[in-house]
């Protein structure tokens, strides 16, 4: 089975405006540079953008967000970005904040084929308002839940460290984060690799994101894999 | 007084050997500095880490390699690498031991807001709703008053909530402070050179005041 598409262009093809996707990525660590970069040139409108942050003004997301291409941002923290507050103060934006593990749990119960989930975060605050509340006994005490739905995205994008053309997937350290579940969750899943490896060389035993949720693949070249905060130790401490 | 470094050193001496421990933004990311000797902990990053080490050298900084807070940091031997729902399963399952972290105000039944204020730019709460509704044990690192000189430890959170009776302990520059069952502030120590009358200047909420308050040893 062979899942490798030319470029960025290639496998981004049939995402059009209006549609809801879900992007990998923590901050700037391990965001899918290469199909950030053709979005903007197909200039797709309308986009709903499950991503736990929105990049910054000029890398990542951001750059979607200076093209006006995003309708609507669901992350759980979003700092770092001057565009995004002045859309968002003035309502061209709509922003959807959840809790971190909410955001993520809702993505695993997507790709785990589940519909909903029940989370204890955000209890009694605002982000509890409508939803549905139930009490369990778990873990030795009674406890209030949220109950909230999976995330469906029509497309995901990860990007990955190695990937074959089976679309087997290796993150490599904190740029995995929440690109398994990302993957998984996805109707249609494109995967960017920094390596993309002959077949057989991945070990089997090492495979982060198995073939079956990656559909189309593809290496991309030059990763730029901006820092947003270079923090540094003395040299002979 | 103590100064941020003096909150970071007392909270240090919460921590105890084999726990796993979550660290916030800010002061709490101080802590670290300062566990004692002989203590071993394993340093929790929400993004996805166990065993996080100190920044790296400079010109070792790897793009792959960040804390929560999006700063490049190292791994310690023994460490391991997982996703983000993994990571939240770990906070909520109680395999943290400890979760420390800043506050905007915290109310005498153990409420917490840090999150959003209203009319301002909303950054969104990242992991903090999740830590606080989860974890066993969560100490707050927090000035007692605010820029205004106004008490950040209230009867009644005025600020859009984060969690809801969930704090147990608060270390600020003048006092170490536990939340009672029943609502109220109890003052189980003061920094060096604070006194009582002082602490009970600057704190809204309910205050239980002991016959003796010990000055804590930082």
């Amino acid at each position: 089975m062979n899942k490798v598409v030319k470029n960025a262009e290639e496998a981004i093809r049939d995402i059009a405006d209006n549609m809801t996707i879900a992007l990998g990525g923590f901050g700037l660590c391990g965001i899918p540079e290469k199909c950030i970069e053709a979005l903007v040139k197909k200039d797709v409108k309308g986009l709903t953008c499950i991503s736990n942050n929105a990049g910054v003004d000029d890398f990542g997301l951001g750059m979607l967000l200076q093209k006006k291409q995003i309708r609507k941002m669901v992350s759980s923290y979003v700092g770092e970005n001057a565009e995004f507050e002045r859309q968002m103060l003035s309502g061209e934006l709509e922003v959807d904040l959840i809790p971190q593990g909410t955001l993520a749990t809702r993505l695993l119960a997507g790709g785990y084929g589940m519909p909903a989930i029940y989370t204890p975060a955000g209890v009694g605050t605002e982000i509890a308002e409508g939803k549905e509340v139930r009490k369990f006994k778990f873990n030795g005490m009674e406890k209030e839940y949220l109950l909230e739905h999976a995330f469906e995205p029509a497309f995901s994008i990860v990007k990955a460290w190695k990937g074959d053309s089976a679309g087997n997937l290796v993150y490599r350290l904190t740029a995995r984060n929440f690109s398994p579940l990302i993957a998984m969750a996805g109707k249609v899943t494109i995967a960017e690799v920094e390596e993309l490896v002959p077949d057989g060389e991945l070990d089997p035993d090492q495979i982060h994101t198995p073939g079956i949720f990656v559909h189309r693949i593809f290496e991309g070249k030059d990763y730029e894999k901006r820092i947003e905060q270079r923090t540094v130790s003395p040299k002979n401490a | 007084m103590l100064d941020k470094h003096g909150i970071a050193r007392r909270i240090a001496r919460e921590i105890k050997d084999g726990m796993y421990v979550n660290l916030g933004i800010g002061i709490p990311t101080l802590v670290a500095n300062y566990i004692p000797d002989g203590i071993d902990v394993v340093l929790q990053s929400e993004n996805g880490i166990l065993g996080m080490g100190p920044f790296p050298v400079e010109g070792t900084e790897d793009a792959d390699l960040i804390n929560a807070g999006k700063q490049t940091v190292t791994l310690l031997p023994g460490s391991s690498i997982f996703d983000s729902a993994m990571s939240f399963g770990m906070i909520r399952a109680q395999k943290v031991d400890l979760t420390i972290l800043g506050a905007m105000e915290v109310s005498e039944n153990g409420d917490i807001a840090n999150w959003k204020i209203p009319g301002k730019m909303v950054k969104g709460m990242g992991g903090a709703m999740d830590l606080v509704a989860c974890a066993r044990n969560i100490i707050v690192a927090m000035q007692h008053v605010n820029k205004r000189g106004e008490s950040k430890l209230l009867t009644e959170c005025t600020l859009p909530l984060t969690g809801v009776r969930c704090i147990k302990k608060i270390v600020t520059e003048m006092a170490v402070l536990e939340v009672l069952p029943e609502g109220s502030f109890f003052l189980a120590e003061r920094a060096p050179g604070v006194s009582v009358d002082q602490i009970r200047e600057a704190t809204a909420g309910k205050l239980k005041v002991p016959d003796e308050v010990p000055e804590m040893t930082v």
